[in-house]
């Protein structure tokens, strides 16, 4: 009786388990890429004694997505090496349950300026900053919202501008597309640069626009499978040249590309050469490049020279903040018309849209 | 020796046992992750160098351990009549969103205004935990899989309600999707006059210690008074033990499935307000999922008993906690949720490893009672 009562009890526990595993690799399989990760073992002791002790905190996914977290740390980094600071980074639970902590764990441990990568962060880093009004903050993807806290943020639609350009003057069907993560404030400006830029080359061509999910639903971001589904309709329908702004979901447009032997345009970091499968690389023919590295490297100077929070900080092509890259040399040839339109753009010439 | 005494002893030495096995597994594997085990484990007990950072750390162990307590007991009251109620997670989320925009639509003196939004969450979940129930009792269709499919049916339900119908003014500059904020009167008062009585600084930490661990104690005295005190707990274990004896016996096993789902759906709702009233203010896109399914293993580990549970909760919460400290540590945090695996499954077979031995102690016990050599059969 209580023998078999307790099998029931063991199959429960096994699908409990199978059920969390479930959940945590949903949560973004953030946990496996860290233990993975040799940890950073001594990084502080041999860092210079230094008064500047600089603490960052990732959003779920953490170091390891060869993108967005991955940019932030290489700015961390820069400052080590460069100002000497002494670094710590850290990653929360796979829930995400302990944004707030992890800042507030970092301010007691004496790490000021504390950075929060990610638009996540804007209600805690409110938060912790009222807490610790004499501790300077800064969040990435998010406006200031105290007056110690710096918001970080990027003119992407400046760099899609850029985008748009390079797609419209290659493209030979005169037919584009745009595939966005999640439909938020943040990606539909990727979407209006993107536009303005290829009708600046071509006033009728084609463009597709699909967004993978609504405002709110941010599984657009981690979904390839839906992605790939996305562009290969492009293709099908005669675009040639589509660009990516949804994370990880870009993986399933780069695959629709190689499918279709078209090319795909890289967002966030340089895709040709971060991503991992060699068969995809040769498919992007440029990626936006959103120089997350330089907001929290540009941030930590400034606070080393005595800079205040209460304001945001936009980096734009102005700053190199914002760019394409030119990994493959795929558009080398149309460097000059590049230029042209940069220039353009950081002379107050043509003002890009923020929203379509 | 009495009996009871000697089960319940048994009891604690397998779970301690599974505990210290626990303990060595994972030194192993963080070794393996090139970590040393002894930094690990001093992270474990590192709350920081200030008072500050001691009080937070504090408040953050507590804080994390009442949804925790919550999501077992709703998981408990299921398991205790064989009923699967793996709907917890999606049950808890509805209730939630429900209830943060319902909160939101007035404003009433603070013990009106949260009272009507702890019922509101409990009456969600309770309906939402219906559903099973009635397809399982009218058309005999397995529990688990409703409830595995209406999680799914729940989790893009709030998806869609937070960014659709129940959708508030989001702040200049902000991306996450929120619900309109409550009202100030909506805030559940934190405890932090605790640490004062004792000279400490009160935490910080998201509002402080939440106020509804309260709620959860009261919660739990209920819950245990109710099924060990009551003719309907007493169903209730009936049923579990043996459905057809139950039967029998003249209890409506239809009631008994619905009664316990309900109650398990009710208590579910409730595991999401800790975070709510306490620190968010509002249900948000950052809203902590999961607690549902963690709900399972905390019920596993705790026996489906209140005090259990409670234990349980907080040896999750204790071991949560440090997923900075360690990170400080240079340990990876993945040890967390490798401890906490490692303990579920050894619990489970040092229960069943106990159970056994405690079997065949009684026989030997009774065998000498009767003046026998050869052991006879007891029920234990």
């Amino acid at each position: 009786m209580l023998g078999k009562r307790f099998n029931r009890m063991a199959i429960g526990t096994v699908a409990g388990v199978m059920l969390m595993a479930a959940a945590a690799c949903g949560g973004g399989g953030g946990g496996a890429t860290t233990a993975s990760e040799a940890p950073t073992g001594g990084a502080s002791s041999e860092a210079p004694k230094s008064a500047l002790k600089v603490g960052l905190a990732f959003d779920i996914g953490g170091r390891g997505d060869k993108s967005f977290n991955d940019a932030a740390y290489a700015g961390l980094e820069k400052a080590k090496t460069e100002l000497g600071a002494e670094i710590k980074e850290l990653s929360p639970a796979a829930d995400g349950s302990n944004r707030g902590d992890l800042l507030r764990q970092l301010a007691d441990a004496g790490y000021n300026p504390i950075i929060g990568v990610g638009f996540a962060y804007g209600e805690d880093i409110k938060k912790a900053a009222e807490e610790y009004p004499d501790i300077q903050f800064a969040v990435v993807d998010s406006a200031s919202n105290a007056p110690n806290v710096t918001g970080l943020l990027f003119a992407e639609e400046q760099g899609s501008y850029l985008a748009g350009v390079a797609a419209a003057t290659k493209s030979e069907s005169g037919h584009i597309g745009f595939v966005g993560g999640v439909e938020n404030d943040l990606i539909k400006k990727f979407e209006a640069g993107y536009v303005a830029g290829a009708k600046s080359v071509k006033s009728d061509i084609k463009i597709d626009i699909k967004y993978l999910t609504p405002d709110g639903d941010f599984s657009g971001f981690k979904a390839p499978d839906k992605g790939k589904v996305a562009a290969d309709k492009m293709y099908q329908d005669g675009a040639d040249i589509v660009y990516h702004a949804s994370g990880d979901s870009g993986l399933g447009v780069f695959q629709a590309a190689a499918a279709a032997k078209k090319k795909a345009i890289g967002v966030d970091s340089d895709q040709r050469q971060t991503v991992k499968e060699t068969d995809l690389q040769s498919v992007i023919m440029t990626s936006m490049l959103k120089r997350v590295d330089v907001g929290v490297f540009e941030f930590i100077k400034a606070f080393q020279g005595g800079a205040k929070g209460g304001s945001n900080v936009t980096y734009d092509l102005k700053v190199d903040g914002v760019g394409l890259s030119t990994t493959g040399g795929e558009i080398d040839d149309i460097k000059d018309k590049l230029d042209a339109a940069k220039k353009d753009i950081v002379d107050g010439k043509i003002t890009v849209p923020a929203k379509p | 020796m009495p009996a009871g005494l000697n089960r319940a002893l048994l009891t604690v030495a397998g779970a301690v046992i599974a505990i210290i096995l626990a303990i060595a597994i994972s030194s192993v594997a963080i070794t393996a992750a090139g970590a040393s085990p002894i930094d690990a484990f001093a992270a474990f007990f590192d709350f920081g160098a200030s008072e500050r950072a001691q009080s937070n750390g504090i408040a953050a162990f507590i804080n994390r351990a009442v949804p925790l307590f919550i999501a077992g007991l709703a998981v408990a009251v299921g398991f205790r009549m064989n009923l699967f109620n793996i709907g917890v997670e999606g049950q808890y989320r509805l209730a939630a969103i429900c209830a943060a925009y319902v909160g939101s639509t007035f404003t009433a003196p603070a013990p009106i205004q949260i009272a009507v939004i702890i019922v509101v969450a409990a009456a969600v979940g309770g309906l939402y935990a219906l559903i099973p129930a009635v397809m399982k009792v009218t058309r005999g269709v397995n529990e688990v899989i409703a409830t595995i499919m209406l999680n799914y049916i729940a989790i893009n339900l709030t998806s869609y309600l937070v960014r659709g119908p129940f959708a508030g003014e989001r702040a200049a500059g902000q991306l996450t999707t929120t619900t309109p904020e409550l009202p100030e009167s909506a805030m559940f008062p934190n405890l932090n006059f605790v640490f004062e009585l004792f000279g400490l600084l009160p935490p910080t930490r998201g509002g402080g210690v939440w106020g509804f661990l309260l709620v959860a104690i009261v919660l739990g005295i209920v819950i245990w008074v109710v099924l060990e005190r009551t003719r309907f707990g007493f169903n209730v274990k009936a049923s579990g033990l043996n459905g057809p004896a139950a039967l029998a016996s003249g209890i409506d096993s239809k009631k008994m499935i619905i009664a316990a789902m309900v109650m398990s759906g009710s208590i579910a709702g409730l595991i999401g307000l800790p975070e709510i009233l306490g620190d968010k203010g509002a249900f948000n896109s950052n809203f902590t999922a999961g607690l549902g399914f963690l709900g399972i293993a905390v019920a596993l580990l705790g026996r489906n008993k209140p005090v259990g549970i409670a234990v349980a909760a907080l040896l999750f919460a204790f071991l949560d906690r440090a997923q900075g400290a360690l990170q400080i540590a240079n340990v990876p945090p993945s040890v967390i949720t490798i401890i906490q695996g490692v303990i579920v499954l050894l619990v489970v077979v040092a229960n069943e490893v106990t159970n056994r031995l405690a079997l065949r102690l009684e026989e030997q016990r009774a065998a000498q009672e009767l003046g026998r050599k050869q052991p006879v059969e007891v029920a234990a």
